[in-house]
């Protein structure tokens, strides 16, 4: 069946901003259905907060809204564009929450839009537990065993048909309060008993434990003429009880026999036919009892999902692009698998299923470092931030790949000569085979020791319920790293085998007390090199004609010699996303592709990327010339240089765009003899090293606050008291304001060092950077271009918090609300001095804070910022791809004259009337509890712990930011009751905005000092009892308890200072984990109030507009040439 | 390469234009020969081990963990391995599955299979693929690849053989009907798969297994409502006895149900030719269309020849008017015949692909429900 004639339009929904379960894979599948709809020739409308995305960039779509995704704002743009389907089954489950919405609302109704993908009644059957637990009997499936209780005998009685272990769940609790595991008949009293008791309805779901047993995942897919297909299995190393995001996962399954497989098969298709899911893809996920191989189905997402994105880079079948041509009417026999070439030079069509000749392991990264107070317990909640996936010619090799790929020190095996002593008791086996029982960041490294420490395998599995097949393939690990570690001589066997079970050249180094370095050397000396294989999605049964590639220590390489007059250009891409490096590195990685290629515009080289995330855009095949998805080690790297090499010319290495991880490469680079393009190591290093940088701000005359290295504490005291308290501390060399913190005193400082010191953040390599803390400061961060010549200023932010909260936490507005052109003109040419001082060439981030007309520079990073992809949308210039071409020897000024750049002007003047971008942070607050169930605080710092950000974008600040606020936390409530709470130093500033919500006709809540204070200046005010003071004789609410009733409709608590520990510091804790819990908007710093209100000004004064970027660009750069249409 | 496991020995692989795979001993150790094809299936490696259509063939896994799942007593396609040879990369070391009654190896070593494993199994299956299936050996007594390989050129070729009647049931047995029994079948075994008589039974079908040299008498001695004929090894071209005995039943207006070898020998009966592959269709992911229906289904395929029929329009034969009505989506292989007279009504049809699965996806299974449906037909017709 061909595509449908009757759509000419679509709206796209996108995932908004990045959140945990939610991450770049859904750019990933965005990107990818909006390149395919636009190639069909329809006409795309996209709606996304997010603007670190690719697919918010104005070509990959007709008209890109960078828009709050609520039914509210997604009904202006209907209203607006008159799409004539909406596409919500690429956007995560925001857009399908949305979708939802909007028809709920009878809005897609109203303005005739249709619902393709998949329709509401599919979504509503795919997700309502009842109905699918239906669907699934109907076809012979089983689900959970359950059972509704009201009483305890109900209980009892439940308990002898299912069998303990059971999952208690109250219902109608918040967050499911309550729940627990019952492992007998005390157990069941107890938690059964309060969960009845804790029920608004009195009533317990009781439901068979399948903890410990095998999971694994289908990819589905299905056309409108009922064809489908499984495109991908996937087994999990974790067993039930870890959420798959969460999970070691591995594909193709490992561990099943033809018949278990195929019955899962029947009943995926038998699933996905009986839901409804027409065209699209979806995700059935799947539960076996190891014992007697009973299978259970445990839920479908009738959508694309991450698991989706993981199928389509394991297998080489995008999910996300053949669901978009399937949603607009292909059928799967149309459309060509792009991978595969036939001998008459057709290809294949994607009604097949991939086969795969290797082994692909995913593994997550987490981020708990950043949340101290947060229990790292593994749950059925996700908690990572990120993911790397390896392939490999067999599972260990992709595990130990896998591992490596995720830029931990921790994260890979670890063996060294006097290992055996170490583990030698008993006593240290038992304490193994206890920790690894519960699930947690870093347990496979345990297993390893358990193993290393003789326990059996049945032991470990015992332990763990992890697949007893997992578990020899950890000992086969551990039996070659045996053998490394006797072998009198590292011989070419030992060697040989050790890589092709995974080892690194640093592993098999630090086993044989040898160098990295030294261990490379010898390798290749002997020519033990990897080989390049390719993804082809056919186990070679067909010739393939994309270059995906990756490493495996076999005999036939398939790199492809370079075309006659062609030179390549490395990219290296960010690895796995991670609080503080995430979707914004891609970002810059994807443009540099795009702008170097050679497609229409591009500079004509041949692209390689390499990175080894699979959520992201630069992974996908179509996005390169060529993609290696390899770790981001030296060791990777360089095979991949020399490959390259051998197969043509490399102009070549680009380290500067994928953040930290390349960067932190290029040294290592550039001594093995590698070119690095842009700027240099040694600027790098510059930029880096405290005392260098401060000699470049010195030559240039720049102030800087005053500051020291220490490597120890009496060396950070003696600093701290010559430049007096606070102080700002952090270790050298990190991203994302690791480890970074104020500190007000020799206690606080001490116990810093102490901390640190001990995990090895800081050491003589890495010194503590010790600064005096600006208090009341502006902060100001831009992002420039340097070709050596020229400075172009993408773009000057101003925080709306001040100084002390990461710059990545805080909000920020472009162009800059309070700063005049003097301001500016200063910024200019102290951005202009520093990249002369670092001999930078390409992008150039610097932080500034001006305090007292004083304009100090906090710190200077010669690389792609974060906010590189923020600046480029809010200005219409992009950014990245200019910086990629200069980078490689293009001017300023040649970049100007074809139109990447203005003609004229730069993001420091902007034309008259160009409109104001809001970046707000997302928190994941949320995600991470503390071991006693509690929310972690919501307080920002100095440390970034947000994972991701929105774009509001408006003529004026206030609508700017009331869209930002609902982009990131829901709307800002339009009447209700306020409650505030400030800190002394912050309750001058407070009044007059306070008033001004007043005035509005908000009903404000205080506690009785701060209701005081409003009421001598004219603002009546409710006082409410605090959390410490407890409830009333009366039982008179606390505000906390305020706040859970969903009483209170805003939220406004500053911290009280320098304040460590006491009660009013527990208050705020209590008051702003309330908040996130009910999702109540809570601002935290004055000057967000301030925003806030001028919000809320905004949005009482009426409609606010929606408008596309493409037709801000007008404005922005009214004489660039449009948006190419077609493929970007 | 010392590898960490049970089996050290080192083990020679000679293909017969000289390209040489060294690697471990894997299974029973000594030296054999065969047609070397690669199989792209990830599950069901013990049902690709006992399908009699691999005899005399070496089989490359593409799937490069091999043995995880064990063997047991209830996957097996038939009474033992029939392949010549087994080329893995990483066999399994433990077994992991609660129906695994014994490991791989146990298994090839029991019944002397030879099999080799550590070699770059992606290479060599490039490699076939770009040069076609060719003979191959695989040694562990012998460490000259010269040698090796004037042995592998004396080995025979597949092209040309009959190896039906060497895979075939000796003696004709009965499969009875799940439940009512509604139709007799006679199915001629050809090299056929456990699978496929249980797929009728369970429609109501008493299936009478035949031996491969069963005569028209044979076959009408059972009163059957239909004929079958099996997959099975070998060159379809070198086959006559069957191709008459499927004639003769046509004539007689027998209605004609044939898989994989009983496609080809189908073509042949009508008059069609048959050709070698240059590699064969060996997996469980292949996309096939029923022309009839427009739907595509994804299939278990293991077949090194096909029929040369015209893909689009129909055939005149003595028998009926024939087409092809199904075709592979890769690359355009007649997938299946079909039979139809003056009427336009069906009477017999076929299919190269394996509807019986096992291993592999069960989209075709609704074949075994036509073949139910057009003896329902003939019967009262």
């Amino acid at each position: 069946m061909p595509k449908r004639t009757d759509i000419q339009s679509v709206l796209v929904i996108g995932s908004g901003p990045i959140i945990i379960g939610q991450a770049c894979e859904f750019d990933y599948s965005g990107t990818q259905a909006c390149r395919v709809l636009r190639q069909e020739g329809l006409r795309v409308v996209l709606v996304n907060s997010n603007p670190a995305t690719i697919m918010t960039d104005p070509e990959f779509a007709d008209a890109t809204y960078v828009e709050p995704i609520t039914p509210e704002y997604v009904e202006k743009v209907i209203a607006k564009e008159r799409p004539d389907a909406l596409l919500a089954t690429l956007g995560g489950q925001t857009a399908l929450n949305c979708a939802m919405a909007l028809d709920k609302a009878g809005i897609l109704e109203k303005y005739g839009v249709e619902l393709i993908g998949a329709s509401i009644e599919a979504i509503e059957r795919g997700e309502n537990r009842q109905q699918f637990k239906k669907i699934v009997e109907q076809l012979g499936g089983e689900s959970a065993r359950s059972v509704i209780c009201h009483s305890v005998d109900d209980l009892l009685s439940a308990a002898d048909d299912l069998g303990y272990p059971m999952v208690v769940r109250p219902s109608f609790t918040m967050g499911g309060t309550g729940s627990g595991i019952a492992y007998d008949e005390a157990d069941l009293r107890r938690i059964g008993g309060s969960g009845l008791a804790a029920s608004p309805t009195t009533e317990v779901l009781l439901e068979e434990s399948i903890l410990g047993w095998k999971e694994y995942e289908l990819e589905v897919m299905r056309d409108r003429a009922d064809n489908t297909v499984i495109v991908c299995s996937i087994e999990n190393l974790d067993p039930m009880g870890v959420h798959t995001g969460d999970s070691i996962t591995v594909a193709p399954a490992m561990t099943l026999t033809d018949r278990e497989y195929q019955k899962m098969r029947d009943l995926a298709i038998g699933i996905i036919r009986a839901v409804g899911v027409d065209t699209g893809g979806c995700n059935i996920q799947y539960a076996v009892n190891p014992a007697d191989g009973r299978l259970i189905v445990i839920e479908m997402n009738p959508r694309v999902s991450r698991s989706s994105a993981l199928a389509s880079k394991a297998t080489g079948f995008p999910i996300a692009k053949i669901a978009a041509k399937v949603a607009i009417g292909y059928t799967l026999d149309e459309i060509r698998n792009d991978i595969t070439a036939r001998e008459d030079g057709q290809s294949t069509p994607a009604s097949f299923e991939p086969a795969l000749d290797y082994v692909v392991v995913k593994v997550p990264r987490f981020a708990f470092e950043k949340f101290p107070e947060a229990d790292p317990t593994l749950t059925t909640h996700m908690k990572s931030v990120g993911e790397a996936m390896a392939i490999g010619r067999n599972f260990t090799e992709a595990l130990q790949k896998a591992l490596r790929s995720l830029e931990s020190k921790h994260a890979p095996f670890d063996w060294h000569k006097h290992f055996d002593d170490d583990l030698a008791s008993e006593s240290t086996k038992a304490a193994l085979l206890e920790e690894i029982s519960v699930p947690h960041d870093g347990r496979l490294k345990k297993v390893m020791d358990a193993i290393r420490a003789g326990a059996t395998p049945e032991e470990i599995f015992d332990a763990t319920a992890i697949d007893p097949w997992f578990v020899d393939q950890l000992a086969l690990i551990n039996e070659v790293a045996v053998q490394l570690i006797d072998a009198p001589e590292l011989t070419p066997d030992l060697l040989r085998l050790a890589k092709r079970h995974g080892f690194s050249d640093e592993q098999i180094g630090r086993i044989r007390g040898l160098s990295a370095d030294v261990v490379r050397g010898v390798r290749h000396a002997l020519g033990i090199r990897p080989v390049f294989k390719t993804v082809d999605t056919c186990a070679a049964e067909f010739a393939a004609r994309t270059p995906y590639h990756y490493s495996s220590y076999d005999e036939e390489s398939e790199v492809q010699p370079r075309a006659e007059g062609k030179e390549a250009v490395i990219i290296l891409g960010s690895g796995p996303n991670r609080i503080g490096q995430g979707i914004e590195f891609d970002y810059s990685c994807v443009h540099a592709s795009l702008a170097l290629g050679s497609e229409e515009g591009g500079a004509g080289y041949e692209t390689i990327m390499v990175n080894c995330n699979p959520e992201t855009v630069s992974t996908d095949y179509d996005t390169s010339d060529r993609l290696y998805f390899e770790p981001l080690t030296l060791e990777d790297v360089l095979e991949i240089v020399h490959a390259e090499q051998q197969a043509g010319p490399v102009a070549g290495v680009i380290c500067q765009l994928g953040g930290q991880t390349p960067l932190g490469l290029a040294q290592g680079l550039a001594d093995a003899g590698v070119k690095i393009v842009g700027t240099s190591p040694e600027s790098i290093h510059l930029a880096e090293e405290r005392g260098a940088f401060g000699r470049v701000l010195a030559d240039a005359n720049l102030p800087a606050p005053k500051h020291g290295t220490a490597t120890s504490y009496p060396q950070a005291q003696r600093i701290a008291h010559e430049i007096g308290y606070p102080v700002l501390v952090r270790p050298s060399y990190v991203l994302g304001g690791r480890g970074m913190e104020i500190v007000y005193d020799d206690a606080a400082l001490e116990a810093y060092l102490e901390k640190y010191v001990a995990n090895g953040l800081i050491n003589e390599r890495q010194p503590v950077l010790v600064d005096r803390f600006l208090d009341d400061a502006v902060e100001i961060d831009v992002d420039a271009l340097f070709d050596g010549e020229e400075l172009f200023l993408g773009g000057v932010m101003e925080h709306i918090e001040e100084a002390g909260i990461h710059s990545g936490d805080s909000s920020c507005a472009l162009p800059p609300i309070t700063l005049g052109r003097e301001e500016i003109d200063r910024i200019r040419r102290s951005t202009e001095a520093i990249a002369r001082g670092l001999d930078v060439r390409g992008l150039l981030n610097i932080q500034f804070a001006l305090a007292s007309d004083v304009l100090y520079v906090l710190e200077a990073n010669p690389r792609a910022s974060r906010t590189v992809p923020f600046v480029s949308k809010a200005t219409a210039t992009p950014l990245a791809k200019a910086a990629a071409r200069v980078m490689l020897g293009e001017s300023i000024a040649d970049l100007r004259a074809i139109g990447v750049l203005p003609a004229t002007g730069d993001g420091g003047h902007l034309p008259d009337g160009s409109p104001i971008a809001v970046k707000e942070a997302v928190m994941p607050f949320d995600r991470f509890k503390t071991a006693d169930g509690r929310t972690v605080d919501a307080l920002l710092g100095p440390e970034m712990r947000s994972t991701g950000e929105v774009m509001g974008f408006d003529a004026f600040f206030g609508t700017a930011f009331a869209k930002a606020q609902a982009a990131a936390y829901g709307s800002l409530p339009l009447s209700g009751k306020v409650f505030v709470s400030v800190a002394n130093r912050d309750k001058r500033h407070m009044i007059f905005p306070v008033k001004q919500i007043a005035d509005m006709g908000f009903e404000i809540l205080a506690t009785a000092g701060t209701a005081e204070v409003l009421r001598r200046n004219g603002v009546t005010a409710t006082v409410v009892r605090k959390h410490s003071e407890g409830e009333g004789p009366d039982g008179e609410p606390t505000i906390v308890g305020r706040i859970w009733a969903r009483e209170v409709d805003l939220v406004i608590n500053t911290p009280h200072g320098a304040t460590s520990g006491g009660s009013p510091r527990m208050d705020g804790y209590d008051i702003r984990t309330a908040a996130v819990s009910t999702d109540i908007p809570c601002i935290t710093t004055i000057q967000g109030l301030g925003a806030a209100v001028q919000g809320l000004e905004a949005m009482r004064r009426g409609d606010i507009g929606v408008r596309s970027l493409q037709d801000w660009a007008a404005q922005l750069r009214p004489s660039a040439p449009s948006a190419p249409s077609g493929e970007a | 390469m010392a590898l960490p496991a049970k089996n050290q020995t080192p083990a020679l692989m000679v293909l017969e234009d000289g390209r040489t795979f060294r690697g471990e001993s894997f299974g029973a150790e000594g030296e054999t020969f065969g047609e070397a094809v690669f199989s792209t299936g990830m599950t069901g490696y013990q049902e690709t081990l006992t399908d009699p259509s691999y005899h005399r063939q070496v089989v490359v896994m593409t799937a490069p963990h091999v043995g995880n799942t064990g063997m047991n007593d209830e996957d097996r396609e038939s009474s033992r391995i029939w392949v010549a040879g087994y080329v893995v990369r990483d066999p399994a070391r433990v077994t992991s599955s609660w129906r695994s009654q014994r490991t791989l190896d146990d298994d090839l070593r029991a019944q002397g299979v030879v099999g080799i494993s550590g070699v770059d199994t992606r290479a060599l299956t490039r490699h076939l693929r770009e040069r076609g299936a060719m003979r191959v050996g695989i040694s562990t007594t012998e460490t000259d690849p010269e040698r090796l390989l004037v042995r592998v050129r004396e080995s025979g070729e597949m092209t040309g053989l009959n190896l039906s009647e060497s895979v075939s049931t000796a003696e004709a047995y009965v499969v009875p009907a799940q439940g009512t029994k509604r139709f007799t079948v006679a199915a001629v075994d050809l090299g056929i798969k456990a699978n496929t008589p249980r797929m009728m039974s369970e429609r109501g079908i008493e299936v009478h297994v035949l031996p491969a040299t069963a005569s028209l008498a044979d076959v009408q001695a059972v009163a059957p409502d239909g004929l079958f004929f099996s997959n099975g090894p070998g060159d379809p071209a070198a086959t006559t006895a069957q191709v008459e005995l499927l004639q003769g039943a046509l004539r007689a207006g027998i209605p004609y149900f044939g898989i994989c070898f009983g496609n080809q020998l189908f073509g042949r009966a009508l008059g069609f030719g048959t050709y070698k592959l240059k590699y064969g269709h060996r997996g469980i992911n292949q996309p096939v269309m029923d022309r009839t229906t427009g739907k595509v289904e994804v299939t278990a395929h293991n077949h090194g020849f096909a029929v040369d029929a015209p893909l689009e329009g129909s055939t005149s034969t003595e028998f009926g008017e024939a087409t092809v009505s199904h075709v592979c989506l890769n690359d355009d292989v007649v997938e299946g015949l079909e039979l139809r007279d003056a009427s336009g009504a069906l009477t017999s049809f076929s299919v190269q692909y394996h509807p019986e699965a096992a291993a592999g996806p069960h989209d075709a299974a609704y074949l075994f429900d036509r073949f139910s449906e057009l003896m329902t037909e003939r019967k009262g017709a």
